[in-house]
Formats: structure tokens, C-alpha cells, sequence
């Protein structure tokens, strides 16, 4: 049964390789037999493929939906009025957006994946949370951008809020002193968008001379490190840099998709972005699509527990990365650790149709 | 023709503009006096071009310098001169031609540098703003011959030029044109039809086309030399990543069913050999595209057959019948639509204005030639035998170009 969500009771860092195995491939499976039944569309992929959903003895063999086709068609395995929130990548270089369709169940499951994941990172209790963004993000409410969303998706496990920036995306000083003041001696939840801190937080505070004591803080940060790398600046750089401003000590970066909300990767203290017993990466070569072995860059493939309403469990991203182990990471958390290493660039190919006017 | 006041290039404009080859008093092009199309000393010097480029000391590490250095020899041009043997003494060339070439096929300024003095035009022709070394070869190639007495004559007709996108600069040259060729695709011609043109001058667009190839299964088997095939197959396709407008996009078997499954397997198991012998390299992003093209065919359509293939360098899509909207479902760099049929006539009500060359394997042409003509078709410019698909002609995508870039004098 899919419905069927007794994971959630699990320590999330918990299985070790063989039992995450079988509890994943039979999940997974359920979940394919499920879309299956459910979506049309997946249903015709997988006919075309010609694979057996029920015969599925290895999550490993179930087809990966490249990410790109959830811009280009409406995937969903549930009624359309069923659907209670869409929700959109940011897509600012591409003109097209992905489109994930939530129902209540997947909405749900969303918030308690990621409550146990944030738990794990954070402690039980809430934290005074500083979100490093500006409120104006959320405005438009009735579309989901994938900013807004992790705004809110986070925010909720955090009390008393309050946003660094305000609506010009400069650091609120006044406002992050008062509340600094009022939470004195407390461990602070810290978080936003990588690229979000590194210009309009990290920055400003630098070329202002400003110091905060954030100290007693976690700063959980995500959303890519494709603007900070073509600035070359490396991710031991960057926790150095944003110490050296507000003196926090624990960052942690996370991956994770608007395609598969909820079960994002989390850093350790080693810098090692590690599956969860929801979640698990498959690096796969580009040359066949084979699994690659570890310590092999390769395409990342992203498999999740959460994805009911819409066939977004197992899927091929556009990034590439590494394994770097299973089970025996120094931090003690069981399951595949990883690094990303890059976002695949459109192919430079030969041919008498130049693929942007922009080059021609 | 435009006043010269109208077309005066302001100097920071000069300098975006780098001079590859020729002259650079580019005004001064509206006053020549047009040459007749096939003109002596033009063949002359691509004969001499013919002859520098395949002694050139690198030209041979790149086969499509080799290829250009054929086709411009002379007794190749005397030989495309004869199907024009009626054009009379009345046909000059138009005046000054304006290429575009496009971005991704280096060698491909030069065959239109051809047809534009060939036809008996003064040619600005504008190479991609990416770097090639084929590019500067023959570029450099040209500029040395037209230092030479027998053809200083010629240089003033002749700028290969090189620059980054620039309205200004396309509305300049665009001014002074009377023909302008345009390469590249949809996107670039949208672009360059933003430069207005003189009242007289018109465009010739090489938009984006689609192509397909016609087997006939049992033919293809009883073929002695399977590997040549494939050579010709990938001369149609890998060599241009699948990207050209004349690589074929769809394999259309013709035969009955099991002799057609028994042909498709040594076809694809010949041309996988070739490939992995090549090495053809699979970009990541080209790996991932075909996927997607794939899982979109079969969303988009019913039945479709995705093949399990040992790797990616080959994408088979299977049909089982031809959607119209087919030319909208194109992917790069290997990947392939097949449908077979006892019939080889099934395709005929899915061509549309954008088909451009079918290529054919196993048939031979007064047959394909009965099929095609006199069914009025939209699309379909060139039909050619596997391995021809991007060899470059006078007459191209429809257009007989050295007709459709001369003027004729009616007297009567």
C-alpha cells in the first residue's frame, strides 16, 4: 500500500546498504505500480520501454523520468481537482518551467519527510529562524516559485521569523539587531539561497564592516552552486568567508529539487551531502546510463519516497556528481554519501541550424 | 540602388568588423560591374583556391577542407557549368550578395562564397564569430591568391568578414546587398529580417528543414559491403552531430515485417561499429536530449517501441505510424524514428513544406522518381542516395542558385 507511511518512524539516517535496498525497491515499486495505474502518460512511457512494473526486483532498474519532461507536459497520477498546489522551478534561463502538481497526501508527506530531515539537523525545538530573503518573494501566493516554496517549506520549522532583506534585497541591520537582542544566548536557525547570502548577505555585512554574532547559529543554505562557481568561489571559501562575517560555524548545504521537495540531501559536518532513507542518488555514465561506480562522475539520478500525485520518483537530473561512499562515512550516517560537481551545459554540436540566434 | 550617403558605416563600426580575406572598400562594391555567371578568371581562382587548400600543410587533417577542395576544382566546376549550358549571354549577376553563414558548420561560408561569385556576384560574406581553424585556412587561403596579379581584379569583389552579433553591421551590409543569403536556420533569419533590405533585393533563406531516409530491407541485405553503408550513413548524420538540415531523422523501412527486423539489426549493428571505431563522442547533454526525445515520443504518441540499445549512442524509436507533426519531434546527435511498411508511399501524406532531402538506400531512381513526382507535393527539394546527403550543389534546398542569384536581360 502506498498510502502505507510507517518510513516516517524510522531514524532517517538509519538503513544501512542491504536495508535500505529492500525497502526502497519495494516502495519504489508500489509507487510505479501506482503511477502506473494512475497516469496516463507514465503508463505509455513505461509501455514503450517495455518494463513490468510489478516485476521490479531492484530499484535500480526502474526508468528515471528526465527532469525536463515535467516542463514540457502536466504529469500527474491524480484528478486534477485533487490538486491542491502547483509548484514551479524558478527557471530564469530557460523560458519553460517545470510543473509539479501536490495533492493533500503528497503535500503532506512533503512537510513530515522534510521535518524529520530539518530534526536531524536542528534538534527537536524550534529555532528563532532568520531567513535570509526578502518577504517579497512569497508575494504571489497562487504559483509556487521554487525560491517561495522553500521559504515556506523551511519557515515552518522555525519560530518568531524574520527576513534579513527587505523588498530591494538589502540587509534590514535594524531588524536583524532587535531580533538578535531578543533571542540572546539562543541557537538560531539560519537559512536561505546560496547565491541569495553570498550577494545580498555576505556582501553587504563585508563591504559595510559589519560584524553579527550569529555563533550560536546553523546557516542551511541550497539552490546550486552554479553563480558562485562561475565567481570561482569554492565551498570551503565560502563557509570561511560567511564566518568571518557573522561567526557561524555550523553550514550546511543541501540538494534537493522543486521535482522532489521534502526529501532534499543533506551536508554532514565532513561536507558530504548524504541520502536519507527517503531519497537515494544513482550516478549514472552517460555513455549507456549504467550505474557508475563509486568515486565515477557521472549524470545523477534522483529517487525519492515522497512523490504520490505526480510520477516524480525516480528521475535523471541535469547535474553531475560523485559517490563517495556508502555507510561508512565519518559522521556515522548510514546510506550513500555524494558531491555534486557540476550542471550539464547544452551540447556544443555541429549542424547548419544555429541553436540560438544569439551565436549565430 | 542605395545612395551612398545612405550606407555610410560610421568608424566605430569599422572596427568590429574583422577583415578575413578581400577588400575592404565594401561601398565601393555598388559600383563593379556584375560578371557573368561561370566568369573565366572566377574559375580560375577557385581552381588555384583547389589547389592551395589541398597542399595546405594542415588542410589535410580536416576532411571537410578536403571535401571543399574538391568541389571547387575545375573540372568539378566545369562539370556543374554544364547543366547551365543553356543560360545565354543575357544573365549577368545581380550586383553585391550578403552571406550569413552559420555558426556551426565552419567550412560552409566557402561553398556559399562560391555560388555568390559563381553567379556572378561581388560577395560579402560574413563567417561565424566562433573560432575554427578551418575558418582561417581557407580564409587566409584566399586572401594570398587575390594578392596575386591574376586576380588583384577579383579582390575587389570578394570580403570574407568576421564579427560578433551586431545589428548595426547586418543593417549595413544588409543596405548595400542586392541578394542576401541567408544561413543558420529560423532563429538567424528572423534575426537578420530585422535588417531591411533595398527595395529590390530579396532573400535567400535556408530555414530549418527535415530530412528522412527511404531502405528498402531486402535490397540493403543482398548489399555486399554493409560497412560502406554505414560510412555513407554516418556521412549523412554523425558527421554534422545529426543536426544538418539534410540529416535524416527518419528510417523508413520498406519490406515485410521479419525481413525488415532481420535488416534493421545489421544496419544498426554496422553503423554502432563504425561509431564506437570512430570514437563519436556523446556529449552529456546530447545523451540526456535523446532520452527526453524519446519519452516525449512516447507521451505524444501511441504504441511507440522504445529500443533497448547496448548504449547511447544510437536512439531508436519505433512507430507505428507517421504522425504529420513528426518534423516537430527532432532530436541531435543520433537519434532516429523508424516505421516500416510493405508500401514505400506512406510517407507521401506527411510531407509538408519543411521537408528538404530524402536519401534512399536499395532503390533506384527512375522508381523513387515515379513515386514522387507529379503528387504535388509541399516539401521535398532533393532526392539523393545514402551518403549525398550533405553534398553541397548548385541547386539547394529547391533554389537553383546561380539562376536565382542573376538577373536575365529580356531582348526582344
Amino acid at each position: 500500500m502506498i498510502s502505507d507511511h510507517s518510513f516516517l518512524s524510522k531514524p532517517v539516517f538509519g538503513l544501512d546498504a542491504i536495508s535500505k535496498f529492500e525497502f526502497f525497491t519495494e516502495r519504489l515499486r508500489l509507487l510505479s505500480i501506482h503511477h502506473y495505474n494512475k497516469c496516463n502518460s507514465y503508463r505509455k512511457l513505461l509501455d514503450a520501454m517495455n518494463v513490468n512494473v510489478e516485476c521490479f526486483s531492484d530499484y535500480r532498474n526502474i526508468p528515471f523520468l528526465p527532469v525536463a519532461l515535467f516542463k514540457q507536459y502536466d504529469l500527474m497520477s491524480v484528478e486534477k481537482d485533487a490538486v491542491i498546489k502547483t509548484m514551479t522551478s524558478s527557471g530564469t534561463t530557460d523560458q519553460q518551467v517545470s510543473k509539479i502538481y501536490l495533492d493533500k497526501n503528497t503535500a503532506i508527506l512533503q512537510t513530515k519527510v522534510l521535518a524529520k530531515l530539518i530534526e536531524s539537523c536542528l534538534g527537536k525545538s524550534r529555532l528563532p529562524m532568520i531567513i535570509i530573503d526578502s518577504s517579497s518573494v512569497l508575494k504571489n501566493r497562487s504559483i509556487f516559485s521554487a525560491r517561495g516554496a522553500g521559504i515556506l517549506g523551511f519557515s515552518i520549522y522555525g519560530r518568531d521569523k524574520v527576513y534579513a532583506l527587505n523588498k530591494d534585497m538589502e540587509l534590514d541591520l535594524k531588524a536583524l539587531k532587535i531580533f538578535l537582542k531578543r533571542h540572546e544566548g539562543e541557537k538560531i536557525f539560519l537559512f536561505g539561497f546560496t547565491f541569495i547570502i553570498w550577494q545580498h548577505f555576505y556582501k553587504f555585512l563585508k563591504e559595510n564592516n559589519c560584524y553579527l554574532d550569529l555563533s550560536n547559529s546553523v546557516l542551511l543554505h541550497g539552490g546550486g552552486w552554479k553563480k558562485l562557481e562561475d565567481q570561482s568561489i569554492s565551498q570551503e571559501e565560502f563557509k570561511k568567508k560567511i564566518k568571518s562575517v557573522c561567526g557561524v560555524e555550523k553550514i550546511f548545504d543541501y540538494y534537493g529539487m522543486v521535482e522532489q521537495t521534502g526529501s532534499i540531501y543533506l551536508e554532514c559536518e565532513y561536507g558530504h551531502l548524504h541520502a536519507s532513507i527517503f531519497s537515494d542518488v544513482i550516478i549514472r555514465r552517460l555513455i549507456d546510463f549504467s550505474v557508475a561506480d563509486i568515486g565515477e562522475e557521472g549524470i545523477i539520478q534522483v529517487l525519492s519516497v515522497i512523490p504520490e500525485s505526480y510520477p516524480g520518483h525516480s528521475l535523471l537530473t541535469e547535474d553531475t556528481g560523485i559517490i563517495l561512499g556508502e555507510d561508512n562515512c565519518p559522521c556515522h550516517r548510514k546510506g550513500k554519501y555524494f558531491k555534486v560537481t557540476g550542471r550539464i551545459r547544452n551540447a556544443e554540436i555541429r549542424g547548419c541550424s544555429d541553436t540560438y540566434a544569439s551565436n549565430f | 540602388m542605395p545612395r551612398l550617403e545612405d550606407v555610410v558605416i560610421h568608424m566605430r563600426l569599422t572596427s568590429k568588423i574583422q577583415l578575413m580575406a578581400g577588400s575592404e572598400s565594401y561601398e565601393k562594391m555598388l559600383y563593379l560591374k556584375p560578371l557573368v555567371p561561370f566568369d573565366n578568371t572566377v574559375i580560375q581562382f577557385f581552381e588555384a583556391l583547389s589547389m592551395s587548400l589541398m597542399k595546405h600543410p594542415k588542410g589535410r587533417d580536416f576532411p571537410d577542407i578536403i571535401s571543399f577542395g574538391f568541389f571547387s576544382r575545375k573540372t568539378n566546376i566545369k562539370r556543374l557549368k554544364k547543366s547551365y549550358k543553356n543560360l545565354k549571354s543575357n544573365v549577368v549577376g545581380r550586383g553585391v550578395s550578403f552571406h550569413i553563414a552559420p555558426s556551426n558548420v565552419p567550412i560552409n561560408f566557402a561553398y556559399s562564397f562560391v555560388v555568390g561569385l559563381l553567379s556572378g556576384n561581388a560577395c560579402v560574406v560574413r563567417v561565424s564569430s566562433k573560432s575554427f581553424p578551418q575558418t582561417d585556412i581557407v580564409s587566409n587561403a584566399i586572401a594570398s591568391l587575390l594578392e596575386k596579379p591574376e586576380f588583384t581584379e577579383l579582390k575587389r569583389y570578394i570580403s570574407i568578414v568576421k564579427y560578433e552579433r551586431n545589428i548595426e553591421i547586418n543593417n549595413y551590409f544588409s543596405s548595400l546587398c542586392d541578394v542576401r543569403i541567408i544561413w543558420g536556420g529560423n532563429n538567424t533569419i528572423s534575426e537578420l529580417r530585422k535588417s531591411p533590405l533595398p527595395p529590390r533585393s530579396f532573400d535567400v533563406t535556408f530555414s530549418d528543414r527535415y530530412s528522412f531516409c527511404i531502405i528498402k530491407a531486402k535490397e540493403y541485405l543482398d548489399i555486399q559491403n554493409k560497412k560502406n553503408i554505414a560510412i555513407d550513413f554516418y556521412n549523412d548524420t554523425y558527421l554534422f552531430d545529426q543536426n544538418a538540415c539534410s540529416s535524416p531523422r527518419l528510417i523508413y523501412w520498406v519490406g515485410s515485417s521479419n525481413v525488415v527486423l532481420k535488416a534493421k539489426e545489421v544496419f544498426w549493428s554496422f553503423l554502432h561499429e563504425l561509431l564506437v571505431e570512430k570514437n563519436y563522442k556523446l556529449q552529456p547533454m546530447t545523451a540526456i536530449n535523446k532520452y527526453t526525445a524519446s519519452c516525449r515520443a512516447a507521451l505524444d504518441y501511441n504504441n511507440v517501441v522504445i529500443s533497448r540499445l547496448p548504449d547511447n549512442l544510437i536512439s531508436r524509436i519505433d512507430l507505428d505510424s507517421l504522425p504529420a507533426d513528426l518534423p516537430e519531434h527532432t532530436c541531435e546527435g543520433g537519434s532516429y524514428f523508424e516505421y516500416s511498411d510493405e508500401m514505400p508511399d506512406k510517407f507521401l501524406g506527411i510531407v509538408s513544406r519543411k521537408f528538404q532531402t530524402l536519401t534512399y538506400i536499395g532503390f533506384d531512381r527512375a522508381e523513387l522518381s515515379s513515386l514522387l513526382v507529379g503528387r504535388g507535393l509541399l516539401g521535398l527539394d532533393r532526392i539523393v542516395p545514402c551518403g549525398k546527403a550533405a553534398e553541397f550543389g548548385l541547386i539547394w534546398d529547391g533554389y537553383d542558385l546561380i539562376r536565382h542569384m542573376s538577373r536575365v536581360v529580356s531582348i526582344e
